[in-house]
C-alpha cells in the first residue's frame, strides 16, 4: 500500500472510532437508583423510588437509542462515605451513567461531587439541601424536586400570617437540618416574624423529649422541626406523650411527606400543614400513575418516588435527542427542554441545575373528611415557579457568575 | 447564662429516666464482669434482643407459627423475654464463651463485640434501623402525671420506678443472700467453692444468662418509649461501660447509684451547655480514672 493509502486507512479508522464514543457507553445505559433504604428516610423513597424508576423506563419502552437500560440500586444507609463507595464501583464498575435519588443531604452532596467530577449526571429527587445549586452546584448536578428554600417560603407565611410569629426549631444535626434551618430562619425574619432559638439532635435520634421540653420553655408560639422522616414522626408522637403542641404552641413539620402522614394517622396529624412538589391525587394522570405504581408497592407514591418517575423518563428523552449517554451533551439537552409529564408541567432546568416547578401547600384532612385509606391531604394553595425557589440572580453557584 | 431552675429540674427528670436505663444495663454488665471476667460487648446486643422478642410476640409471632390469635402483651413480655433471651445467654455461654475461660479478657472482649455485630447485622437486614413503634404500652399506662413542674407521661414513670426495683432486688440478691454470697465467692476462689461441693461452671453459666436477661429486661420497658431498632443497642453500650467503669467494675450498688447519677448529670448538661451533652459522661470517666482507678465504689 501507497503511504497515501495507509494514511486514508488511518484517517477513516479514527474517524470510525470517534463516531462510535458519541453512541451509547457500553452498550446499555444504567441507571443508579441510591436512597437510605435501611434508614429513618425508608418509606420516603426506598424501595418505592426503584419501582417508579422501573416503571418509567418501562414506560419508555425498556430501550433507548436501540440500547436496552439497566436500574441498579443500593442502599447508602444515610452515611456519606457509604454513597461514595457505591457511587464509585458503579461508575468505575458497572458504567452506570446517572445516579438518582439520594435521599440525605450529606450523601447527595458527596455523591454529586464525585460524579460531576467522573462525568456522570446526578439528578437529585430526594434531598433537601440548597447547598446542591448554590455553593456546592456542580455543572453535571441537577436539583429535581424540592430544596429547603422552597419548603421554608411555602409554610412560613400562612403560619406566620395565621399568628405564629415566635419560632424554635429542632434541627437534626446535619447538612439537611442545617439547610432548612437557615432558610426557614431567613424567611422568617423576612415575613416578619421572630427566631426565638434552636435545639440540635443526632441523626438519626430515637429520643426527643429533651428538645421538646426544651421547646416547651422558649417560650416560642411555633415548634418548627427541622428534620424528616422518623425523625419527624417520632418527634411528633413524643410531643402528643408530653402535651406538647396543643394550645399556645403549635408544631411545625417543616418537610413532611404523605409516608409520615400514615405513620402518625390522621387523628394525630390532621391539620399539620407542609409543602410538597406533588400529590397522587391532584388529577387524572396523577391518579392513573398511582394505580399502576400500586399494583407493584403496597403503598401511595410520596412526591419524591413521583420525581424519580418524571426524571428517569426525561432522562431518556433527553439521551435519544442528544444521541449518546455521555453526561455533558445530555446536561446540555436537558438544559434545552420543557418537563411536561405527570410529575410537573412547565419545569425548566438552570445552570445552576436548579429545576423550577410549581410548588404546593397542603393540609392534613380529619379523619371525617378522608374516605378512602390513602386519602391523607388536600391542596390548599400552589406556589408559582417563580415564588418558590431561590431566583438565579441570588444564586450563590459559582457557574452562574461565570455565565452571567 | 439564663437557665431557669425549672428546666433543670425537668433534664433533670428527663435523665433520671435515661440513667434508669443506664443503670439497669450496667447493672447486668458488672455482674458479669465482676463474677466472671467477661467484658461482654454483646450487652447491647442482648438488650436489642429483649425489645425485638417483645415487638415480635407481639406483632408476628402468631403469623409465624399458625395462630394468628396469638399476642404476647407487654405484661408477658416483660417476664418471657427476659427469660428467652437469657436462655439464649445461657447457649452463648456453653457454646463460646466457656472456651476462652482462664484466657485473656481482650479474647471474651473480641468474640462479645463480634457477637453484638453478627446480631446486629442480622436485625438490619429485617428491620429498619430508625426504629419500628412498638404498639403494646398498656392503655392503663397512657396519659401523664402532674409533677407540678412538669408533665410526665405515666409509662415513662412506670419503667423508672420498676427499673429501680429490679435494680435494687438485685443488689440485695446478690450483696444479702446467701445465693449472692456462694456467686461471689465462685468469683473469688472457685477451686475452693468447688471442693466444696458447690458446682461452679452451672453458677457461672446462669449468671451469665441472669445478667443478659436483665439487659433483655431494660430494652422490653425501653419498647414502648425508644421504638425497636436494630442499633438501640450500640447506641447505648458506650454509655453503659463509661458508667460501670465510673462506678467500679465489680460494684454493684456502683452500678445503679453511677447509672442514675450520670443520666441525670447528662440531662442536665443539655440545658447548662448543649454540646458537650454527649461528651460528659466520657470526661467524668476520664477525670474519675486519673483519681480513682477503680472507679468510685471499686474495691480493689
Amino acid at each position: 500500500m501507497s503511504n497515501k493509502t495507509i494514511a486514508l486507512a488511518v484517517a477513516a479508522a479514527l474517524l470510525a472510532g470517534t463516531a462510535h464514543a458519541q453512541g451509547i457507553s457500553g452498550d446499555v445505559v444504567k441507571i443508579g437508583i441510591m436512597n437510605g433504604a435501611s434508614g429513618p428516610y425508608a418509606a420516603i423513597s426506598g424501595k418505592g423510588s426503584v419501582v417508579a424508576a422501573q416503571m418509567a423506563v418501562e414506560d419508555f419502552g425498556g430501550k433507548v437509542l436501540g440500547k436496552p437500560v439497566q436500574i441498579l440500586s443500593a442502599d447508602h444507609q444515610n452515611k456519606p462515605d457509604i454513597g461514595s463507595a457505591v457511587a464509585r464501583e458503579w461508575i468505575d464498575r458497572e458504567g452506570v451513567d446517572m445516579i438518582a435519588d439520594m435521599d440525605t443531604s450529606s450523601v447527595a452532596l458527596a455523591v454529586q461531587r464525585l460524579a460531576t467530577d467522573k462525568g456522570v449526571l446526578t439528578i437529585n429527587t430526594g434531598a433537601g439541601s440548597t447547598a446542591l445549586t448554590n455553593e456546592q452546584c456542580t455543572p453535571l448536578g441537577i436539583h429535581y424536586a424540592y430544596d429547603t428554600y422552597a419548603l421554608a417560603v411555602g409554610i412560613a407565611d400562612p403560619v406566620i400570617r395565621a399568628g405564629g410569629d415566635k419560632w424554635f426549631y429542632i434541627t437534626a444535626d446535619y447538612a439537611f437540618g442545617h439547610s432548612l434551618e437557615e432558610n426557614a430562619s431567613n424567611v422568617v425574619k423576612a415575613t416578619g416574624g421572630k427566631n426565638v432559638g434552636a435545639v440540635r439532635h443526632p441523626f438519626p435520634n430515637n429520643d426527643f423529649s429533651s428538645y421538646l421540653l426544651q421547646a416547651q420553655g422558649s417560650g416560642a408560639n411555633v415548634i418548627a422541626l427541622a428534620n424528616a422522616g422518623q425523625d419527624t414522626t417520632n418527634t411528633i408522637k413524643q410531643a402528643g406523650e408530653f402535651g406538647i403542641g396543643r394550645g399556645e404552641q403549635q408544631l411545625v413539620g417543616l418537610l413532611v411527606f404523605i409516608s409520615e402522614v400514615k405513620s402518625l394517622g390522621l387523628q394525630t396529624a390532621q391539620g399539620l400543614k407542609f409543602t410538597d412538589s406533588w400529590y397522587w391525587d391532584m388529577n387524572d394522570e396523577t391518579r392513573e400513575f398511582t394505580k399502576r405504581f400500586m399494583q407493584r408497592h403496597n403503598a401511595a407514591p410520596t412526591s419524591d418516588q413521583a420525581a424519580v418517575y418524571s426524571a428517569v423518563t426525561q432522562y431518556l428523552k433527553a439521551v435519544e435527542a442528544a444521541g449518546t449517554d455521555q453526561g455533558k451533551a445530555v446536561r446540555a439537552q436537558l438544559g434545552k427542554m420543557t418537563f411536561n409529564d405527570m410529575y410537573h408541567k412547565n419545569a425548566k432546568l438552570r445552570t445552576d441545575g436548579r429545576v423550577v416547578h410549581d410548588m404546593y401547600l397542603t393540609e392534613v384532612k380529619s379523619p371525617k373528611e378522608a374516605k378512602r385509606e390513602w386519602d391523607l391531604v388536600k391542596v390548599i394553595d400552589t406556589i408559582p415557579a417563580e415564588k418558590a425557589f431561590i431566583p438565579l440572580s441570588e444564586s450563590k453557584c459559582p457557574l452562574v457568575k461565570k455565565s452571567s | 447564662m439564663d437557665i431557669s431552675f425549672k428546666a433543670i429540674l425537668i433534664q433533670g427528670m428527663l435523665g433520671l429516666n435515661n440513667g434508669a436505663f443506664y443503670a439497669m444495663l450496667s447493672l447486668g454488665l458488672a455482674v458479669i464482669f465482676g463474677l466472671l471476667n467477661i467484658v461482654n460487648f454483646a450487652h447491647g446486643a442482648f438488650y436489642m434482643l429483649g425489645a425485638f422478642a417483645a415487638l415480635i410476640g407481639l406483632t408476628q409471632l402468631g403469623g409465624w407459627i399458625g395462630m394468628p390469635d396469638l399476642q404476647i402483651n407487654f405484661w408477658w413480655a416483660l417476664l418471657l423475654a427476659p427469660l428467652f433471651v437469657g436462655l439464649l445467654g445461657v447457649l452463648v455461654d456453653r457454646t463460646m464463651l466457656k472456651r476462652l475461660a482462664g484466657l485473656d479478657h481482650l479474647y471474651g472482649l473480641l468474640l462479645t463485640f463480634g457477637i453484638a455485630l453478627v446480631l446486629q447485622g442480622l436485625f438490619t437486614n429485617y428491620y429498619n434501623t430508625a426504629g419500628t413503634p412498638y404498639p403494646g404500652k398498656p392503655e392503663m399506662l397512657d396519659g401523664v402525671v402532674n409533677l407540678g413542674f412538669m408533665f410526665f407521661p405515666k409509662y415513662r414513670l412506670f419503667a423508672l420506678v420498676f427499673s429501680l426495683l429490679v435494680c435494687l432486688l438485685t443488689w440485695y440478691l446478690i450483696e444479702r443472700t446467701k445465693l449472692g454470697a456462694i456467686l461471689r465467692a465462685g468469683t473469688e476462689n472457685p477451686d475452693l467453692v468447688q471442693a466444696l461441693g458447690i458446682n461452679v461452671p452451672l453458677l457461672i453459666t446462669l449468671t451469665y444468662g441472669f445478667g443478659v436477661g436483665l439487659a433483655a429486661l431494660a430494652g422490653v420497658l425501653a419498647a414502648p418509649i425508644y421504638s425497636v431498632s436494630p442499633l438501640m443497642g450500640a447506641e447505648l453500650i458506650i454509655v453503659v461501660f463509661a458508667v460501670v467503669v465510673i462506678g467500679g467494675m465489680g460494684s454493684i450498688m456502683g452500678a445503679i447509684v453511677t447509672g442514675l447519677g450520670l443520666g441525670m448529670i447528662e440531662g442536665i448538661t443539655k440545658v447548662v451547655y448543649p454540646p458537650a451533652s454527649s461528651t460528659v459522661v466520657f470526661i467524668i470517666m476520664a477525670i474519675v480514672l486519673l483519681v480513682r482507678p477503680a472507679g468510685l465504689f471499686g474495691r480493689e
